[in-house]
């Protein structure tokens, strides 16, 4: 069967699977933004948790992630079969490559700007927040550009526990032993994952402070 | 002018308390109002430190230190830190903030009337030879070397602090910047009256810009003298200096 025919013939399927896919992958990025942006600056003023928390979210990072999925349904509240489940996965997969990157960018300042913000009698907040912060956005969001396009990636696999997505088509495939249909799932999850690459990327050259 | 605003008794520092070699020890001065001291030493000498002790950015571990006559560990460091003008040799602009907003900081900081913040920015631009309207929008990315370090002085001034602490403020410039800077600086301390420490392992800066300069070596002062009197010591690391900067015996400036 040829792809581009299968392609056309179900677009509607396809737009739907997109737009399933890129709910999950909004949702659990502004869920890891929310978590590993504020764990990052915690851990600037708590540095003994600093390496615990990395420890832990890099943890998440090397479960497998169909493994992970499949860990994820029998647990009350957060488990189950769909769309939280997959979110939660998700979120637990984003977390890393935010957190990495945000205490590396709060933390790689130049060690005479924060000197001078010392000096000139700012407190510790002040400089997290009117210093530091700022001074990490492009960092951060190198951070969550990374971490979009792996949840895009991953997020195919969510398909597998009935949260639905592209990955639908590819499953689909896999049982059909059809090319056409894997490539179905496939083409749209990729263009998205450059999509979002080249968005993210645009914005971040925007904030960098040279 | 014989007024005392830092003291300096039997202090001293470590890094941490068990280890043998301390940073500073036994450290007595006493620096007058409207007078510019000159910290001079080698690298190590524990000069730098001496400085940070002042606004707090270091704490003593033995001895007192007095500010304005009150014991260091009774202010507040935020407090102090706003009273005390700080000029680093890396000058430490924020990179994401404008000029103004640089300069503008600390007034900022100490909630000053939104209408003062523009005018005291171009009086204290002004003060170190720049136009505050041409710069005020400006990044410190675009600007040379010198005149960063202009705003870095403007930047301590702002809030018109009594004391200004000065780490190799122009250690990093050329020769020629260096010593336009060193005039500008010199013509401003007449202006400005305030008690100026400056920390320097330049002889020849120290005599320029000091009115009196103390001589560290190895975390202790081993020498102090006003600077026309300098060149006449026998203390033979303030020899080495001399003999170092080729500075004929006594032929002060």
């Amino acid at each position: 069967m040829n792809v581009w025919h299968f392609i056309s013939s179900h677009r509607a399927e396809i737009l739907t699977a997109t737009r399933e896919h890129l709910t999950l992958v909004v949702i659990s990025m502004v869920i890891a933004v929310a978590v590993a942006v504020p764990l990052g600056l915690a851990l600037v003023t708590h540095p003994r948790l600093r390496s615990s928390a990395l420890a832990l979210a890099s943890v998440f990072q090397t479960i497998p992630s169909l493994a992970l999925f499949g860990f994820l349904i029998p647990l009350p509240f957060l488990g189950g079969i769909g769309m939280r489940t997959a979110i939660v996965a998700l979120v637990l997969y984003a977390i890393l490559p935010i957190l990495r990157n945000t205490y590396v960018g709060l933390t790689g300042i130049d060690p005479a700007i924060l000197e001078a913000a010392e000096a000139m009698g700012m407190t510790e907040q002040q400089i997290l927040f009117r210093v530091r912060l700022p001074l990490a956005t492009s960092f951060i969001l190198a951070g969550i550009r990374t971490a979009t396009v792996i949840t895009i990636g991953v997020a195919t696999i969510a398909a597998a526990i009935g949260a639905g997505g592209l990955g639908t088509f590819i499953f689909r495939g896999v049982a059909m032993v059809s090319d056409a249909v894997i490539l179905a799932g496939a083409i749209p999850a990729a263009l998205l994952a450059l999509l979002a690459d080249f968005l993210l990327g645009l914005l971040e050259r925007r904030l960098r402070i040279a | 002018m014989t007024e005392t605003i830092i003291e300096f008794r039997d202090v001293e520092y470590r890094i941490d308390i068990r280890a043998s070699h301390p940073i500073l020890s036994g450290v007595s001065l006493k620096i007058h109002q409207g007078e510019t001291v000159a910290l001079l030493g080698r690298s190590g000498s524990g000069k730098t430190t001496m400085l940070k002790l002042i606004n707090r950015l270091r704490n003593c571990t033995a001895g007192d230190l007095l500010v304005e006559g009150k014991s260091i560990g009774d202010w507040d460091p935020i407090r102090l830190r706003r009273r005390i003008g700080y000029v680093i040799q890396e000058v430490g602009l924020f990179p994401h903030f404008t000029i103004e907003q640089n300069v503008g900081l600390v007034p900022r900081l100490e909630n000053w009337p939104t209408d003062r913040f523009y005018s005291r920015y171009c009086e204290v631009m002004q003060m170190v030879g720049l136009s505050g309207e041409q710069y005020a929008t400006k990044y410190p990315r675009e600007l040379s070397g010198g005149q960063r370090q202009r705003v870095g002085v403007a930047r301590a001034l702002a809030a018109d602090p009594a004391i200004l602490l000065m780490d190799e403020p122009f250690g990093a410039l050329d020769p020629v910047t260096r010593a336009e800077l060193q005039q500008e600086f010199l013509s401003l301390e007449h202006r400005v009256s305030k008690t100026v420490v400056i920390v320097t392992h330049d002889l020849r800066e120290a005599l320029l810009l000091g009115t009196r300069v103390v001589l560290l070596d190895s975390g202790r002062i081993v020498a102090e003298a006003s600077s026309k009197e300098f060149l006449k010591l026998d203390q033979p690391v303030a020899r080495e200096f001399i003999a170092a900067s080729e500075l004929v015996p006594g032929a002060a400036k």
